[in-house]
């Protein structure tokens, strides 16, 4: 959603504007003078350049004023507005163009705006820069670079070091924190050691924890911790996985209750059918997708994001889910939220960012998926005092809005972003029904810092998708956060520091650590911490295989880079566990940088791509932008953060952020896939079973490209959108193409984030409110009548009035002869009504309509035609002049805001010399068209001031009176050839004057009609329905109406066109009536005309097609209305009209079948 | 056509929705107070800003015309709404919409002054309360904040897809006027007492 700044208003949402074209493309001078080709090239071509372009734009829904914008066709940045008339402001470069729009947001600073050419401009731009909020394209771009987090920030633990802390990109232009920036030595892939290592150090099976106990156990749930984690142990919860009922507790996600209940598996994966376990302990999970039965069906849920409740059922899935069969009865709903500074993740770096930037009075916004803020921090169980403090502050503060349990699925223009917040389903079924179950926050915000963390990769190697495998980050968070255990006895196989922490703190739980198998051969201090804590670290070694059937037994441990051939196998070795904690690295969750239009770049020494630039206001701090390190994600957050404040004139805060000591750190090793020695599928993409061998037939097949092997293999593609296996992807067919992966690239990230539901998007927007409705000042009485209705724009018109036992064709038949034999009324009020006034009112609509309008008398109505400039019928309608400067115009009920928008836009880009002003007044008066010989008798008996008679009161013209005592301007128009009126009064007298419509005709059998029964009344008059008897191809002089195609005016809007040798072509389509030859015979709408009653090979020359068809009462026949290739030279001839299996014969007619001698017009 | 005339006769368009309305400022706590205020007298007021019948149209009203975007300028009981650079709508109690564009057409004179009665053409919502400003920003996408939108400002908008005038009212608390054209009125209360649910 584009914020584009109207000069008059100030910047509003792109969805307040309608787009016009491109601009300073003025109406020829002299159209008669062009000829046919360079008329067409006025009409029909326009500039299509990359790069600026000026362009026509409307604040259709707000001023109604024209203005012109130069925006980048590139990137859709708007470069300037300026008002019609002014020249185009110079642009020396994209985005440095001055637009210096008041903000519509200060009260003080009046929204003058626009650039001016010349001298004026720098005053301008001064005056905006004062008010401190420029308009949109004056943001500056910023380098997106620093750092914070909200998911995991790599474990940052405890102890001293000598390493510093990781490599990290300087930020913006402005200091951030010092940052050591550390040249990076890339560890040198395949080093293998001169022999196979600690065959006999270390045994094979669990080794316990380092000194202490194992901590004790819950018998009920035998992986639960009897203490720690934040799990609330006082709300125990019953819940109920493939027909089990299991504990758990208020706290836990689905799948760390199932994990404390012993259960991983749950699911098999959708195109293998393998058995599948819960992989990680978040929103990037692959496998455990679940069924949600109760409360209320719903398919696909990762377990790791399903907040346990009391009641709750689940199934595992094959892979696919279920939509619920019944309607839901939830409530959903939106929220439009404006900011100068959203944070998305309240992990160290998001709550940083946070705090410095709550004191200064600057509204914040705090969006984080979780039900409570720490991010990273929950799942190493680090400094939450420090969270819970920072948590108070900012909810203290009286202009920040923290949103928990919210995620941000989507960055748009101009800062404009998608938050999803989950509200009640945490409830289960004591869900408050008054409050929506999901709500849509559409955020605008100033600036943004992006604190969304990073997802621990996997690694590819033989049967890696066993349940039981698992990222040693999500292990570490099960322990931390929900006190559960998820094996007994565990290897660790990583690639770099991170699986440490996880491995230390599992084993000090009473997890067996049997083995650290680290690709690195030079692990570094970490390693060394966990020899000191007993376990044994094979270094330079890798995972090759696993063992097991619906969980893991087993893994097979081997030197890493060795070819599987040449490896002895004395130098493999066989580990017998249950769990086997995988890191293959860090991804940064650049997902949102990246719809943002940022670019990413590979950073070499973390192996793994990380934030560049953007040219939106966005920051990107702590993992999210590729720093793994505590400290100095808590400093880029509260940087940003105060930056982001800063930048919008407030004083930031120096929050306060907890110690953090340094941590040992070594490189990490970009690592893949690893060799297996079974030739055991190898997964790359979990969730859509893709492996090693399937990108390799990508590449063999002659992809090149990750957005193709991407495609050609479904990896990626999946509800978790490769969030772990994305990169890895990447990376192995880098590997298999032999290119670096840094110049292949990731697939590009697209919204949504996390998968949405369709009825969190809907929102309120369902059922009754699905549509605007509107409805005339008489609506209720149609209903009360019986009334079915149809809908005309977003009008609900009255159909027809079926009485008892009545179907549609029997009332409308009703109808019609009420109308040709007695009297009827209708509900006209929607039609459009436009009020046209000023000095050169009438020299306006004469440029406007085909005919001529300066020559109607006062007191008199005319009806005209309305012409796009190609010629073809745009709208029609009735003309009041109702003084010498002053027009009412009806419209189309459909049309009223689009004729509207053809007066404001020719006036104001065009013809701004014209003092004329338009108006509409569609709603200001309710019209009831009373119809039929008897309606001057009815309108006689209750407008005593009026005298009626045909002399008195000719057809055509109007006059003022009251009708029922109330205040009515009264027309003498026909749309259905019978003696007609219509009466105009105000709409908060229009259920009196209908009701003593009804009552003055009763003695006459007044009847109420519906648009069926007008659409009949006027195809046998052979009046035309813009819109369904023409389209966007169709004259007036094909419609039979050249005699309202004025020959006298120079010009008016479409006179060059009929010039055109297409328009005047003999066998244009013209309307003419079509008679069956049986009378009982319907031809449906659309019917297309043939010339022989034997169809020809096809193709089959088509002549025309039907575009009206009624039964007529007074006809006492079927009859339709067409369009047919020279159809006025075929009057009398014999068509043919396929329907079904049959060729109907029909007989070309005139189209006015009834009363062609308009004897009834007068009553 | 008197104002008086037949005013017995006269249904407001949310006349029949006068106690769902009710009901629901009942049922919020006054947390959200609807309410429609029928009948005033409106007034669409087209003229050149720089010409000397601005002055004297302002001088007619006892106000001055707003010239600053989006800005609502009050003079006792009128009311005048800046809807475009040349636009604004004038708004009064019921019952004078004749005697304002009678004096509005006298101080304009001869000069190119356009003035149109549609006091029915849009009816107005009180959208009041503490909880007012969320209300309105379940469907509406500008910032309604104080700071932004605070006494005195007024924008033409979409609220629930429906266009409208907002008019932020002189107490910083006593809420919102939205201004909806009559046809959509219904639509716009469905969608407020749907709206109004949460705060019940």
């Amino acid at each position: 959603m584009l914020l584009i700044s109207c000069p008059w208003c100030g910047p509003r949402d792109e969805a307040e504007f309608h787009y016009g074209g491109q601009a300073h493309v003025p109406y020829p001078e002299d159209p008669a003078a062009l000829t046919d080709e360079e008329w067409a090239r006025y009409l029909f071509f326009r500039d299509n350049p990359k790069g600026p372009f000026a362009e026509r734009w409307s604040h259709a829904a707000g001023c109604r004023k024209w203005f012109n914008a130069v925006r980048d066709t590139s990137t859709n940045e708007v470069l300037a507005v300026y008002r019609p008339g002014e020249t185009r402001p110079p642009l020396t470069q994209p985005g440095a163009a001055a637009s210096a729009v008041g903000p519509a947001t200060s009260a003080a600073e009046p929204a003058t705006s626009v650039v001016e050419p010349g001298p004026s401009a720098p005053a301008q731009a001064t005056s905006a820069a004062a008010s401190a909020m420029p308009a949109v394209p004056a943001i500056p771009a910023v380098p997106a670079v620093a750092a914070a987090s909200a998911i995991p920030a790599i474990p940052a633990a405890s102890a001293a070091s000598a390493v510093p802390a990781v490599p990290s990109r300087p930020a913006t232009t402005e200091p951030g924190p010092a940052i050591p920036a550390r040249p990076v030595t890339s560890m040198p892939g395949r080093a293998i050691p001169a022999r196979p290592a600690f065959e006999d150090e270390a045994p094979s099976g669990p080794n316990g924890g380092p000194g202490a106990e194992p901590p004790a156990r819950q018998a009920s749930q035998p992986h639960r911790l009897a203490t720690g984690g934040r799990i609330d142990r006082d709300n125990p919860l019953t819940f109920t996985f493939d027909g089990t009922e299991y504990q758990g507790y208020r706290g836990d996600t689905l799948a760390s209750a199932l994990l404390a209940n012993g259960v991983i598996a749950t699911a098999t994966s959708i195109r293998l059918g393998r058995p599948r376990g819960i992989f990680s302990a978040g929103v990037e999970e692959p496998n455990a997708v679940i069924q949600i039965e109760e409360p209320f069906p719903e398919p696909m849920l990762p377990a790791t994001t399903v907040e346990l409740h009391d009641g709750l059922v689940a199934t595992s899935l094959p892979g696919q889910g279920r939509l619920a069969t019944e309607p839901d009865p939830a409530r959903y709903d939106a929220v439009h939220a404006h900011c100068d500074l959203l944070v998305v993740g309240a992990g160290p770096a998001g709550l940083a960012a946070a705090a410095a930037a709550a004191r200064s009075g600057a509204r914040v916004i705090l969006a984080d998926d979780q039900p409570e803020p720490g991010g990273s921090l929950l799942g190493t169980g680090d400094h939450l005092d420090w969270v819970e403090a920072t948590r108070a502050e900012l909810e203290a503060a009286p202009e920040v809005r923290v949103l928990p349990r919210t995620t941000v699925f989507g960055h748009y223009d101009d800062n404009h972003l998608l938050a999803v917040e989950r509200r009640t389903n945490h409830f289960g079924a004591e869900a408050p029904e008054q409050v929506s179950r999901e709500r849509v926050w559409r955020i605008r915000a100033r600036r943004v810092v992006l604190a969304t963390g990073a997802h621990e990769r996997s690694l590819a190697f033989g049967d890696n998708d066993r349940p039981g495998v698992m990222l040693a980050a999500s292990a570490r968070t099960y322990l931390h956060r929900y006190a559960v255990l998820p094996g007994r006895h565990a290897v660790v196989f990583t690639t770099n520091d991170s699986a440490y922490a996880a491995a230390l703190d599992l084993a000090a739980a009473g997890v067996g650590i049997a083995a650290i198998v680290d690709t690195r051969s030079e692990p570094g201090e970490w390693a060394e911490r966990a020899r000191s804590a007993g376990i044994e670290v094979l270094a330079g070694h890798a995972v090759t295989d696993t063992e097991g059937g619906t969980r893991l037994t087993g893994v097979t441990v081997a030197p890493y880079g060795e070819p599987a051939e040449r490896r002895a196998a004395s130098s493999q070795r066989e580990f017998a566990v249950d769990l086997l904690l995988v890191s293959g690295g860090w991804n940064p969750v650049a997902h949102l940088f990246s719809q943002a239009g940022g670019k990413l770049r590979h950073d070499d020494v973390l192996g793994t791509f990380v934030p560049d630039s953007c040219r939106q206001a966005v920051e990107v701090v702590g993992s999210a932008n590729g720093v793994l390190d505590l400290a100095t994600a808590l400093a880029q957050g509260a940087a940003a953060g105060a930056r982001a404040v800063e930048a919008e004139g407030r004083p930031s805060g120096a929050p306060a952020l907890p110690a953090v000591a340094a941590a040992p750190h070594t490189p990490p090793m970009q690592v893949f896939a690893v060799p297996t020695s079974t030739g055991a599928p190898r997964f790359v993409d979990l969730q859509r079973d893709v492996t090693v061998d399937d990108l390799a037939r990508a590449t063999g097949a002659g992809l090149r490209s990750v957005e193709h092997t991407k495609r050609y293999t479904t990896a990626g593609t999946a509800n978790d959108q490769g969030k772990t296996g994305g990169a890895l992807a990447s990376g192995i067919v880098a590997e298999l193409l032999g290119v670096d992966i840094s110049a292949l690239g990731l697939p590009t990230f697209r919204p949504p984030y996390v998968p949405v539901s369709f009825a969190a998007l809907a929102g309120r927007d369902r059922g009754a409110l699905s549509d605007p409705i509107r409805t005339t000042a008489v609506h209720a009485w149609h209903v009360a009548h019986g009334a079915l209705f149809e809908n005309v724009g977003q009008w609900k018109r009255p159909w027809y009035y079926p009485r008892d036992g009545e179907d549609m064709r029997a009332a409308v038949l009703r109808e019609c002869a009420a109308a040709r034999e007695g009297v009827a009324f209708m509900d006209a009020s929607t039609l459009g009504k436009i009020d046209v006034q000023g000095p050169d009112a009438a020299v306006f609509l004469d440029r406007l309509y085909t005919n001529m309008m300066s020559t109607l008398k006062v007191g008199m109505i005319r009806y005209g035609v309305m012409c796009r400039l190609d010629g073809m019928i745009f709208d029609d309608g009735t003309v009041i002049r109702l003084a010498q400067d002053r027009f009412l115009v009806t419209t189309t009920t459909g049309n009223a805001a689009a004729v509207l928008d053809w007066m404001e836009e020719w006036l104001q880009t065009e013809w701004p010399e014209l003092r004329v002003h338009c108006t509409s007044v569609t709603e200001q008066w309710a019209t009831v068209a009373l119809v039929g010989p008897r309606s001057r008798e009815v309108l006689g008996s209750l407008a005593p001031r009026l005298a009626v008679a045909n002399d008195d009161f000719p057809f055509m013209a109007w006059r003022d009176t009251t009708v029922a005592g109330i205040d009515a301007r009264v027309c003498r128009i026909s749309f259905s050839g019978e003696l007609a009126y219509e009466i105009n009064v105000s709409p908060w007298e229009a259920l009196a004057l209908w009701e003593a419509l009804y009552e003055a005709g009763a003695p006459y059998g007044i009847t109420p009609y519906g648009t069926e029964t007008m659409h009949v009344l006027r195809a046998e008059k052979g009046y035309p329905i813009i819109g369904q008897d023409s389209d966007g191809t169709v004259t007036p002089q094909d419609l039979g109406m050249g005699w309202a195609v004025s020959k006298k005016k120079p010009d008016f809007i479409g006179k060059r066109s009929y010039a055109r040798a297409d328009t005047v072509r003999a066998d244009r389509k013209h309307l003419v009536g079509l008679l069956p030859e049986d009378p009982g015979t319907f031809l449906p709408e659309g019917t297309h005309l043939v010339a022989d009653s034997v169809l020809p090979a096809p193709p089959v020359p088509m002549l025309g097609h039907v575009t009206s068809s009624y039964r007529s009462a007074a006809l006492g026949r079927t009859f339709a209305l067409a369009l047919v290739k020279g159809g006025r030279d075929r009057i009398g001839e014999r068509l043919y009209a396929p329907v079904g299996d049959r060729l109907v014969p029909v007989t070309v007619a005139s189209p006015v079948l009834y009363d062609p001698e308009g004897a009834r017009r007068d009553g | 056509m008197a104002d008086t005339a037949s005013t017995a006769r006269q249904r407001s368009p949310l006349a029949h929705a006068a106690d769902r309305l009710a009901a629901a400022t009942r049922s919020s706590g006054g947390a959200v107070r609807l309410a429609e205020v029928p009948f005033l007298a409106q007034l669409n007021v087209r003229l050149d800003a720089k010409s000397p019948a601005a002055d004297a149209v302002g001088l007619a009203l006892g106000l001055q015309l707003p010239l600053e975007p989006d800005t609502v300028v009050r003079g006792g009981d009128l009311r005048a709404v800046w809807l475009g650079p040349d636009e604004w709508l004038v708004v009064g109690l019921p019952g004078t919409r004749r005697d304002l564009e009678g004096r509005i057409r006298a101080a304009a004179g001869d000069a190119p002054v356009s003035v149109t009665d549609v006091s029915a053409q849009r009816t107005t919502v009180l959208v009041g309360g503490p909880r007012a400003r969320d209300l309105l920003s379940h469907g509406c996408r500008l910032d309604l904040h104080p700071r932004a939108f605070g006494p005195g400002r007024c924008a033409q908008t979409t609220l629930a897809r429906t266009q409208v005038v907002l008019v932020a009212r002189d107490e910083p608390r006593a809420g919102f006027w939205v201004l909806v054209r009559s046809s959509f009125a219904d639509h716009l209360t469905n969608w407020l007492l749907d709206a109004a649910v949460e705060y019940r």
